[in-house]
């Protein structure tokens, strides 16, 4: 007997639905025995990680805050990811965002500016995002360039033009020379939804992006055509879709949610601008895309439990002593189950008798 | 036998085979798909020291038998025996442990890595040290000119299909198999080739040379097989026949059945096509050289041809997927096309079915609602403002299913599952029910069964009934003969003259189909 994979006639919408939750379980079961390696009692180490943070209110309230930048980033990414466009650069689409947003809210800081301030913030944040990922959607379309390579160097160009900026121009000279700009004003700040809490109208903000991209996706022929590009791109040729074009649509729409997650998060939770706005939100939403099953409302969930793990690994941090990479680790480790569990999405196992020998080699 | 003899009578230096069995035999060898016979109990048997030609126009079998000798396909009947014991072939590893060695036609290389790594990647347990010496042994004692230490970018097709023959001569085969190996080849390149298959004869390996170049054929080969519809038509000496005796046993010598209607009124010239030149971009594609023809309302317009001969660009130059240099090249109801996208002829009533079914005409993993919008999208009901109108495209379906008999396991199943037949019609079906004024058609039953290939037929026959303009291009001569008005033939990226179905003579076209009396054609079609 062997085990084999045999092709399904038709995809398995049933193995869409489980894979992700195999993926979750094998995670688990994974983290399970990294703990164990570490020392730390697994099944207390794993509560800690994954159950605590969801019987607290204050928890559950920063889940939504960390799973809002992921939302909007990652929603952007499913629409390049299922058009076979591999924008891998959201995080510095994300910062280029905060840069630019932000830029408004220093350029008018003290100046007591109206409340058009952050509606300005936001666009601007979008199209700076859209710009940036201009670049690699250019050079792909162009010159033949990987989008992978490029959307990722650039990156780190925009991590570096962001330190420049907070400990040159930008600086706040009231700031004891730390790289920080000022404080935002009022009116560039992300209004909250509870009094006294960090949720905010960003929240809001993602579920309507996801709404969107939901009707988008399923109901417009821009979404047929983004679908069928990714999937069989000779008969989107055919059908007169220009994947070209498309590769600049996708990277443009994705940059500008990119850009807006960017704004949103510094106007919001951070209110000024300093090197470290993001904990690697634009890497995160990749693994949030995917195992979201690229779909919108997927997506949504996707980001909720990935932002569990953020929080689950600051308290981690805190009560077993455990180091916060522990986190990217098991970010890192989810996302190689996922891919590996959508295998079984077109292909099921099957035992198969062993094969027949070989006649005739002497 | 007789061939062998003369071989050996004519190569005295070559090895004295042990006894007089074959090399590799081939007995009753059926291999089915559902109820589609790929082969049909096929007889074949290879002698060492004999170039063996495998003749047949696509589809007559010739990849599915080879992929069976190299082990890539199982039979479903019948036997194989190697120096007269019965054998399994499981896989591509057992074809080479026994000494099969396969040349393919598209080539599978590494193209960073150089010539020795190519060929290390691509062999069994063969020592790596001293590989680029031994490369470069078997490349200049076979003359096949390669340094080993290139890398694969730098190389012409020529030079790749030598690190293939290469690789292949390294195991020491004894039957080599070359899948039309010249297709790619410069006429110098391939004068190179088969001296060294010359070489490989007097050292008493067999080749199996797939082709259909007649000329070629009738030069290099000791022997011809001839398959036709999956069965062998005969086997015979090339040298002894001519090149059009050899045609019309690849495309079958009967007369079909002439069409018995009177000769039918023609409209308006639908397509003019002037001077069409296409240089395509792949390596392996044909220009296009100036493609002349006219296509009349009413008309049914056959383009025979053996496949590679231009007809996909030609395809992709009349759909619009790639497009002309000058607009006025192509002129579809009087208006400039040549530069109008896809969508756009779509919009002035021409309509569009490829050769491939799977991936180009349809995407394979969508429901077959969505794969109506493919080429609906443009003008129709089921998009509006954008919107995607799920209800208007089920219906869509559900009207294909019903004018075109397509079966299928539901309502709306994704297209990958459908039988070939089944898709077929629906891929037709589509294009027809939305009364295009021009058809542009390619290979409509291919691997079809033949309830379905009438269906097809009598859809297209209507069509043009109706006054649409309808160009079938085909490697189904007898397809071509029942339902073309006119019949132009494709060689080498250039057009014959058209010929009046009913006065072509088939020997003669199938002549035009290898290539000879070509001469100056594409200025002739204006006729």
């Amino acid at each position: 007997m062997r085990l084999a994979l045999e092709r399904r006639a038709e995809r398995s919408i049933a193995m869409a639905l489980v894979s992700p939750l195999i993926a979750v379980a094998l995670t688990l079961a994974t983290g399970a025995l990294l703990f164990a390696l570490l020392g730390k009692p697994p099944v207390e180490a794993l509560k800690i990680y994954f159950f605590e943070p969801l019987t607290d209110p204050w928890a559950l309230q920063e889940i939504a805050v960390k799973a809002t930048p992921l939302v909007l980033i990652a929603v952007g990414l499913s629409l390049c990811y299922l058009a076979n466009v591999w924008n891998i650069g959201a995080e510095g689409q994300f910062l280029i965002g905060a840069i630019t947003g932000g830029w408004l809210a220093v350029a008018t800081h003290g100046t007591g500016a109206g409340y058009w301030v952050l509606p300005a913030m936001l666009v601007l944040g979008a199209l700076g995002g859209a710009a940036y990922a201009l670049v690699p959607a250019v050079f792909r379309v162009r010159f033949g360039a990987s989008e992978i390579l490029t959307s990722l160097m650039l990156v780190y160009v925009a991590e570096l033009l962001l330190d420049y900026l907070v400990r040159g121009p930008w600086r706040d000279p009231k700031g004891f020379n730390f790289p920080t700009t000022a404080e935002f004003d009022a009116v560039a700040a992300m209004p909250t939804l509870i009094e006294g809490s960090r949720l905010h109208l960003g929240a809001i903000i993602a579920l309507l992006v996801v709404a969107w991209a939901t009707v988008m996706l399923g109901r417009t022929l821009k979404g047929f055509e983004i679908k069928l590009v990714g999937a069989a791109p000779r008969a989107a040729r055919f059908g007169g879709f220009s994947d070209k074009w498309l590769t600049v649509v996708t990277f443009l729409i994705s940059g500008a949610l990119a850009g807006l997650a960017g704004v949103i998060e510094v106007s919001a939770t951070v209110n000024h601008l300093q090197p470290n706005i993001s904990p690697g939100y634009g890497f995160t939403a990749i693994i949030v895309a995917f195992l979201g099953r690229l779909n919108p409302a997927g997506i949504l969930v996707a980001a909720l439990f990935l932002a569990l793990t953020f929080i689950g690994g600051e308290s981690a941090q805190i009560s077993l002593k455990v180091p916060l990479d522990l986190t990217k680790v098991f970010q890192g480790i989810l996302l190689f189950y996922v891919l590996a569990c959508d295998t079984l999405i077109l292909y099921r196992f099957r035992l198969l008798p062993a094969p027949k020998a070989v006649h005739g080699i002497r | 036998m007789a061939d062998a003899a003369l071989a050996i009578a004519s190569a005295p230096d070559k090895p004295v085979q042990p006894d007089e069995l074959p090399l590799l035999e081939a007995v009753g060898v059926t291999k089915l798909y559902g109820h589609f016979v790929a082969n049909d109990s096929i007889d074949l048997e290879i002698w060492p020291a004999e170039v063996h030609a495998l003749l047949g126009e696509n589809g007559a079998g010739k990849s599915t038998l080879v992929k069976m000798i190299y082990g890539l396909l199982q039979r479903s009947a019948g036997e194989f025996r190697w120096q007269g014991e019965p054998i399994e072939l499981p896989g591509p590893a057992a074809a080479r442990a026994h000494g099969i060695g396969m040349v393919f036609q598209h080539f599978s290389l590494f193209e960073q890595l150089t010539v020795a790594e190519n060929v290390a990647l691509g062999l069994d347990n063969v020592p790596l040290a001293g590989l680029d010496e031994r490369v470069a042994e078997v490349s200049r004692n076979y003359g096949l000119p390669l340094d080993p230490k290139r890398e694969v970018w730098r190389l012409s097709v020529g030079e790749r299909q030598r690190i293939e023959i290469v690789r292949c001569l390294l195991q020491d085969p004894k039957l080599l198999i070359l899948d039309e190996p010249t297709s790619v080849l410069t006429p110098q390149e391939a004068e190179q080739l088969f001296r060294t298959l010359r070489v490989l004869r007097k050292e008493g390996r067999a080749i199996l040379y797939i082709s259909h170049k007649l000329e070629e054929v009738r030069a290099l080969c000791d022997t011809a097989t001839i398959l036709r519809g999956g069965k062998v038509i005969a086997t015979c000496d090339p040298r002894a026949e001519t090149a059009q005796s050899l045609a019309s046993m690849m495309v079958g010598g009967e007369v079909g059945a002439v069409r018995s209607d009177g000769q039918k009124k023609l409209g308006n010239p639908r397509l003019v096509v002037r001077n069409l030149n296409v240089t395509p971009d792949d390596p392996h594609g044909v220009k296009l050289d100036g493609i002349t023809f006219e296509l009349a309302a009413g008309e049914i317009l056959g383009l025979a041809g053996v496949a590679g001969n231009g007809q996909d660009e030609l395809f992709a130059a009349l759909s619009g997927e790639v497009l002309a240099d000058n607009a006025d090249v192509i002129r579809i109801d009087n208006r400039d096309a040549g530069r109008m996208s896809i969508t756009e002829r779509r919009r002035l009533g021409a309509a569009f079915v490829p050769e491939e079914r799977l991936g180009h005409a349809t995407a394979p993993r969508f429901k077959l609602s969505d794969n109506v919008l493919i080429t609906g999208h443009a003008a129709s009901p089921m998009v509006r403002r954008g919107f995607i109108n799920r209800a208007q495209a089920r219906a869509f379906v559900d009207r294909i299913t019903k004018a075109y008999d397509v079966r299928k396991a539901k309502r709306d199943p994704e297209a990958a599952s459908l039988s070939g037949g089944n898709l077929q019609k629906f891929v037709v079906g589509r294009e027809i029910l939305r009364e295009p004024r021009l058809l542009i058609v390619s290979q409509p039953t291919w691997g079809v069964d033949a309830g379905a290939a009438a269906a097809i037929r009598q859809a297209i026959i209507d069509l043009a009934a109706r006054g649409a303009a309808v160009l079938v291009m085909s490697q189904d001569l007898d397809e071509l003969y029942e339902i073309a008005d006119r019949l132009v033939v494709i060689c080498a990226g250039r057009l014959s003259a058209p010929r009046q179905t009913r006065r072509a003579d088939r020997g003669e076209i199938g002549m035009l189909m290898a290539g000879v009396g070509m001469k100056g054609a594409g200025h002739a079609a204006r006729a």
